[in-house]
């Protein structure tokens, strides 16, 4: 027996949790996205490392700067922020100087994140909001991408990543049209297998479909992700894309090339699933996820970009408390009450 | 451990089960402490009224206080010996209630004194109603709710089935467990009073799959002359809220705000049935109860009869607790109620005492994050209520707004979102003080018009 001077803590039930933990969960992301953060480091050498760098420092820092200028303590521990920049570095043509990567992080954390009331506030995917206003400001950069697997991609760098602050960046000589861009604007599509792999051109991390993939199932498996997301953008962007082509295969592209081209395999993995902008019900998440899936499509056809999943899932982040609240769940024992009055 | 093709209820979270250590240890007598001290308020409800003086003799099973209306039960002496006073006592709400203080007689026998039968073949259901309350029955799975008021079908009602719960799904406790195993013929028994009282049709025994001993000790005993199952429930929690159980078993609801009776059942736990077969053809009382006393800082765990009344200091010297216990709680982790006071008595809704070392609470010191909106709490909620939402409405006051608009008082408080909440929100905690809240608004308005 303890001596009687011993203290008993008095706390109400529940007196165990899960373990789960915020952090615990972010820290797994950053996990499950290594390996395409790896592989955009191997496809497009030192602007891709140094493209992914410069994100992530400008995200990280901002978020930090912002926590002592509020005088909270950093918030940088909960790898929520890190997520941001590797997200946001992923998205980013490689080749895209630097000052504008770093400009487009202060915006990502300040503007998406921090503005709205920090971690768990942010109705936006904060990484999008920071690509889509460089998209924005620098139309011309931000769709300007440099093939990968270049010879001398370890020794040399695009002449444009170096571009000094506020000056036109110089198109480098060797650029490359991006899967989608081809197919929209020359009307030449790519073969499957790269796609899936990962050998064309893009954004740092939206190349190797079967990595991000790999990622995404290491989290499903951990319930550290809602599957129902994905599976709902693929579903969505299969039905439409696929009805389409049998329709008219020389005007559209085949379901395949749609979903293992552009940002769709990162962005329904890893940005549409994050937690803060994703509805909380499973049906809610049906819907956002095929309503992601639709606008992706509607925009690769008939908008004027070649690429939509952005916009999409940003329209789907601004539904979403409008998601939760139709699809909210029948309270038990309230179904009979509902069907007699 | 999950059965493919065990009924269940939806949603439901799987905290760690921790029975081993205790369900293969068989129950166990409990001696007397030096001083009982049993207080007249064990259930919800009217406290009852003493019967006896200070300075009198009492025999172990005696009444020595009655019933205060329909919503109360009587009492009965845990041991034979003096009543050295009827004075206030500690109680685990944190309140003074009063209280028999019994030193029991050295050497005092676990003989206990036989009152009138109510045997179950002549006895008519409001006799056997009112042996019920008179046998100071309550709900013995820790609701503590008087079982006799429960089983009153009012004129216009049927109840067609009666749902024996055996559940048990609370982590750490296997009270039920032992019970079924060791005391089925009481089990039968009393459900046979039961069936009697209610004009049930049938009975369903139900048992979670991680007892397999006691569903197929139940099968191989099952009485011809009963008509039943056992059925075998997935172990998630809280698989043994009654609510849970009418989904799980017959798939009806109860309506918001209503009773089981509203769908034509009841649910009374194993334990109380047990009880009710056991005490009812001698004419007895209860004056003890199986409990587990368990946790990380329990050095001799186990599965106890243990006099109601023993002071909780007393119970826990016996089992021996670990020098660095920094939490006690009466029940499990997932609802029990945490100990302020080691003077407090075990009572008739104590299913189990648990405690727990430093090292063992550290889980539970985690910091808060805000909500990232994972959703794990809406798909924890076993009745589709939407924690997430709650809890911001809680941390802004907005009680009736949660009562109106957001089923607020059809919480039961399982803990369940709290327990999966990866931000650590004390969710469930804000729910309970919500509901207190709206309670004392009704209350206030009630008062003023």
């Amino acid at each position: 027996m303890p001596a009687s001077g011993k203290t008993l803590e008095i706390r109400t039930s529940p007196h165990i949790l899960s373990g789960n933990s915020v952090d615990t969960i972010m820290f797994n992301v950053v996990l499950a996205l290594l390996p395409t953060t790896a592989f955009a480091v191997f496809a497009f050498g030192l602007a891709g490392l140094l493209t992914l760098s410069v994100a992530l420092a400008s995200c990280v820092l901002t978020e930090h700067l912002i926590c002592r200028a509020s005088g909270k303590p950093t918030t940088i521990g909960d790898w929520s922020v890190t997520i941001t920049g590797l997200l946001y570095g992923l998205v980013l043509p490689p080749a895209l100087p630097l000052w504008m990567v770093a400009v487009g992080g202060v915006i990502s954390v300040a503007m998406g994140k921090a503005l709205f009331g920090g971690l768990g506030y942010n109705t936006f995917n904060p990484a999008l909001v920071g690509r889509a206003v460089l998209q924005a400001a620098f139309p011309v950069a931000m769709t300007t991408w440099i093939p990968g697997f270049g010879p001398d991609r370890f020794s040399s760098l695009p002449s444009s990543t170096l571009t000094l602050p506020f000056t036109q960046p110089t198109v480098d000589a060797i650029t490359a049209a991006t899967p989608l861009a081809a197919w929209k604007f020359g009307g030449e599509t790519t073969a499957t297998v790269d796609l899936a792999l990962g050998f064309i051109s893009g954004s740092a991390g939206e190349t190797s479909s079967v990595l991000i993939l790999l990622g995404g199932i290491y989290l499903v498996a951990r319930n550290m992700m809602n599957w129902r997301i994905p599976v709902a953008i693929f579903g969505a962007v299969i039905a439409l894309s696929g009805a389409l082509h049998l329709a008219d295969p020389s005007s559209y592209a085949s379901p395949a090339f749609m979903l293992l081209s552009g940002g769709l395999m990162l962005g329904a993995m890893f940005m549409a699933t994050d937690m803060v902008g994703s509805p909380m019900t499973a049906r809610g998440c049906y819907v956002y996820g095929a309503l992601i899936g639709v606008v992706t499509v509607v925009i690769r056809i008939w908008g004027g970009l070649p690429e939509g999943v952005m916009y999409a899932i940003l329209l789907g982040n601004a539904v979403t408390p409008q998601l939760d609240r139709w699809f909210r769940p029948t309270v038990y024992g309230t179904r009979s009450k509902e069907a007699s009055t | 451990m999950r059965l493919l093709g065990t009924k269940t209820f939806r949603h439901g979270v799987h905290p760690p089960e921790s029975k081993d250590e205790t369900s293969g240890l068989p129950i166990r007598q409990f001696p007397f402490a030096p001083l009982l001290i049993i207080p007249l308020v064990q259930h919800m409800g009217a406290p009852s009224i003493p019967e006896v003086a200070e300075g009198q003799e009492v025999w172990r099973g005696q009444r020595i206080a009655r019933a205060d209306g329909f919503m109360s039960v009587s009492m009965h002496a845990s041991a034979s010996g003096v009543v050295r006073k009827i004075a206030l006592a500690p109680s685990i709400s944190g309140r003074m209630v009063p209280a028999v203080y019994l030193e029991p007689f050295p050497g005092s026998t676990q003989e206990v004194l036989d009152g009138t039968p109510c045997p179950l073949e002549t006895s008519t259901p409001e006799e056997i109603i009112a042996a019920i309350q008179d046998a100071g029955v309550v709900g013995l799975g820790g609701a503590a709710f008087p079982t006799h008021a429960k089983l009153k079908v009012p004129e216009g009602k049927v109840v067609d089935t009666l749902i024996i719960n055996g559940v048990e799904c609370e982590p750490f406790l296997t009270t039920d467990h032992r019970v079924m195993l060791e005391q089925s013929d009481d089990v039968f028994m009393g459900i046979r009073y039961l069936l009697k009282v209610t004009g049930a049709e049938k009975v369903i025994i139900a048992v979670e799959a991680n007892k397999p001993d006691a569903a197929a000790h139940l099968r191989e005993r099952f009485p011809s002359d009963i008509n039943g199952t056992v059925e075998v429930l997935e172990v998630k929690y809280p698989q043994g809220a009654e609510k849970m159980l009418f989904s799980a078993l017959l798939g009806r609801e109860v309506p918001s705000g209503g009773l089981p009776l509203d769908i034509q059942a009841l649910c009374c736990n194993v334990a109380t049935t047990a009880e009710i077969g056991r005490l009812l053809p001698k004419g007895r009382g209860i004056q003890e109860r199986v409990i587990t006393v368990t946790g990380p800082a329990v050095r001799r765990k186990g599965n106890y009869r243990i006099p109601i009344g023993t002071p909780l200091r007393f119970l826990l010297e016996y089992a021996g607790v670990a020098e660095d216990v920094n939490r006690v709680f009466l029940g499990g982790p997932m609802m029990g109620a945490a100990v302020s006071s080691l003077e407090i008595s075990i009572t008739k809704g104590t299913s189990g005492v648990t405690a727990f070392t430093d090292s063992a609470a550290e889980r539970t010191h985690s910091q808060v994050y805000p909500c990232i909106r994972c959703g794990y709490c809406v798909d924890a909620c076993p009745i589709f209520l939407d924690p997430a939402l709650l809890g911001k409405l809680a941390a802004n006051e907005e009680f009736s707004v949660m009562a109106e608009a957001h089923n607020l008082m059809d919480c039961f408080e399982c803990g369940s979102c709290s327990f999966v909440c990866p931000s650590h929100i004390p969710l469930v905690q804000r729910f309970r003080a919500s509901k207190a809240a709206v309670r004392k608004a009704a209350a206030h308005k009630a008062g003023a018009a």
